[in-house]
């Protein structure tokens, strides 16, 4: 069973000429993919029919062997909340939150998430945060507003990798960083993503971070709609 | 139910300033409703206790409001005194236990002053069978012996002893002053929270012997060459009285008493029974009573407004908390509950507040309100009238909730992901 399959997939947003058009694609479970594709190709609208939150128009996208046009709305949400850890591009983190509480966050919409996991979810979310780095107490008990920009992404992927998805999606999630503080975020997650047998679908405009994935594709190849346009 | 709660919360701390100010809006609006209820039954509740165990009011013939409010309240004047004789009548009637003859018209810096009998000390009841009690001193004896209300004397300062001068009918002090016949306070009354407090209390020979001399209605210098020894040897019996209070052998002959003095055929009269007297004033009153609570309903309302205003205008820039939070895992359902749980919360924390405001409002300024207008409004505890307020306005704000949680609802679904704030 795949991880992510898609087949003649079309959505466009109201009436509009289609954005998306993709005849197949296919992540397998385990593998950690590069999606790349400039601003405004439809990257992120297809992360959206991914994870659920948006329907296709005509075709199919099966996640973890649920056809999402199959399910309905509320279980698309349980999918989402239970199987899937999901980072965005930045203001990643609800800024009322603390450090802990930001982690913790989507167990409190998974109760099957949260029962995957040894031990008390607080004391997880400490662990990931020392794996990523974010050991300093201090800094734990902080307000998440005064994290660098680096913490708030290691934060916002201890949150996705908390209670072991099986998805893991990163929208841009590296676009705010500097080189090295990129390339040491993405090492620690491809990292995580290895240790637990996450698939993990990276999202991003810089071709040049493609060398640290099982695989990368432009998203101009897999949408005919980008070629039309093109 | 409980994660939802806990994000609201922490979602409006994160917004102090302005939750802070709603929810002031909402304690004010609440606090004005509930104080205007406060008010208005505490006032009803005063007026009705003030008179107990009296089962007649008599009067010559007028409307039962306006002899209620003349001989019970001290408010107004009663149109026509009843004379000396009837009184003697209805005070031998068999089916009549006690009389308290009452005499109205002079007042002291604004005290009106009551010419009684010391039936009255002895017969007259409030709050529900309260008598009177002296704080100091007896009841009158002498002819110019005066007992006063606790109002009178703490306002005044007077105790036992002093000196006071009457003013003829209800002007200010001057030409009109019984100056020549001083008065001696002999006895102060405790609190009673009833116009007694406010009023002056002499005997009705004593109303007789100040006017004698004012037949004319204007004072005749003649009068006070008579030597004191001589009104010893006058006959000082009243002519006429403002009203009686009559308190009956048997409740059973209430309507029949009435009756019979109603067609009294010497004089035109009236018996007012005091529950119809005061549930006509209410039926008076009521309008009034209405529009207040109207207007602090409007009010409610408006701060209810302020609830809807605070959370729409904060639904832009929260479209990234929401895609967040569907990232997570919530779902547009969850979304919705969390704006109806954030309007909840601001209209019960603004309730709850008002309340507060209310009774501790009450329980500060209660002393001087009572002091200042005579009225005692108990602060005592919330109760589940209060209750009630603050429940239909958490209702009525998850019901304005809608809006705004449909609103987020909506954007949510559009959103999904893929804001970019």
């Amino acid at each position: 069973m795949d991880a992510i399959r898609i087949e003649g997939l079309r959505f466009g947003w109201g009436k509009t000429e289609p954005l998306l058009e993709i005849e197949t694609l296919t992540v397998a479970r385990g593998e950690r993919l590069f999606l790349r594709g400039a601003s405004g190709s439809g990257k992120s609208t297809l992360l959206g029919l991914v994870t659920g939150v948006l329907a296709a128009d005509a075709g199919t996208v099966s996640v973890l062997g649920n056809d999402l046009a199959r399910i309905s709305a509320s279980e698309r949400d349980r999918l989402r909340a239970e199987r899937m850890g999901v980072i965005f591009q930045m203001f990643n983190l609800l800024p009322y939150l603390s450090v802990i509480g930001n982690v913790t966050l989507g167990c409190d919409f998974a109760p099957k998430r949260r029962k995957r996991i040894d031990g008390s979810t607080q004391a997880e979310a400490r662990r990931l945060l020392a794996r990523l780095g974010l050991t300093d107490e201090a800094l734990l008990a902080r307000s998440v507003r005064d994290l660098s920009v680096g913490q708030q992404q290691r934060v916002a992927a201890a949150r996705a990798l908390i209670g072991g998805p099986d998805i893991v999606i990163a929208d841009e999630p590296t676009s705010a960083l500097d080189a090295g503080s990129r390339d040491r975020f993405i090492e620690l997650l491809v990292e995580e993503t290895a240790r637990t047998g996450a698939t993990l679908l990276f999202v991003s405009h810089d071709a040049a971070l493609g060398h640290h994935f099982d695989r990368a594709i432009d998203i101009g190849e897999i949408n005919s709609r980008a070629q039309v346009a093109a | 139910m409980t994660a939802l709660l806990r994000l609201a919360w922490r979602s409006l701390r994160d917004r102090f300033s302005t939750a802070v100010l709603t929810i002031v809006a909402v304690a004010v609006a609440v606090a004005l409703f509930v104080g205007v209820e406060k008010v208005r039954t505490g006032v009803k509740e005063n007026f009705t206790s003030t008179l107990s165990g009296t089962h007649l009011i008599v009067g010559a013939r007028t409307g039962q409001v306006n002899l209620l409010l003349a001989a019970v309240f001290r408010i107004g004047n009663a149109s026509a005194n009843v004379t000396w004789a009837t009184y003697q009548d209805i005070a031998a009637r068999p089916d009549v236990e006690w009389t308290i003859p009452l005499s109205l018209g002079d007042n002291h810096r604004g005290y009106r002053v009551l010419g009684t009998r010391e039936a009255y000390f002895e017969h007259y009841r409030y709050a529900r069978g309260r008598s009177l009690e002296f704080a100091e001193g007896v009841q009158f004896d002498g002819l110019y012996d005066a007992v006063i209300g606790a109002q009178v004397a703490r306002e005044l300062g007077y105790g036992i002893g002093s000196e006071l001068v009457l003013t003829h009918g209800l002007g200010a002090g001057g030409i009109t002053d019984h100056e020549d016949r001083p008065f001696r306070v002999v006895g102060i009354l405790k609190p009673t929270g009833t116009p007694v407090d406010r009023t002056i209390h002499v005997s009705l020979e004593a109303i007789t012997a100040i006017h004698v001399g004012w037949e004319t209605g204007t004072r005749n210098p003649l009068a006070d060459t008579i030597p004191e020894e001589m009104f010893a040897q006058f006959d000082l019996t009243p002519k006429d009285i403002t009203a009686i209070l009559v308190g009956l052998k048997s409740q059973k002959t209430l309507l029949r008493t009435q009756r019979d003095i109603n067609t009294y055929n010497r004089e035109a009269l009236v018996a007012v029974i005091p529950s119809q007297g005061f549930g006509e004033l209410w039926t008076i009153t009521g309008i009034a009573e209405t529009a207040l609570q109207a207007v602090s309903a409007f009010v409610v309302v408006v701060g209810l407004v302020t609830i809807l205003v605070s959370i729409l205008t904060s639904l832009n820039e929260r479209r990234r908390e929401m895609a967040i939070l569907r990232a997570v895992g919530a779902g547009p359902g969850h979304v919705f509950a969390l704006m109806l749980l954030e309007a909840a919360l601001l209209a019960l924390i603004g309730g709850v507040l008002g309340v507060v405001l209310v009774y501790g409002g009450l329980a500060l300024l209660g002393p001087w309100v009572t002091q200042t207008y005579g009225v005692v409004i108990a602060a005592g505890w919330p109760g589940v009238f209060d209750a009630k307020v603050v429940g239909a306005v958490v209702l009525a704000a998850l019901v304005m909730g809608l809006w705004p949680a449909a609103r987020a609802f909506s954007r949510s679904v559009a959103d999904g992901l893929t804001v970019k704030v």
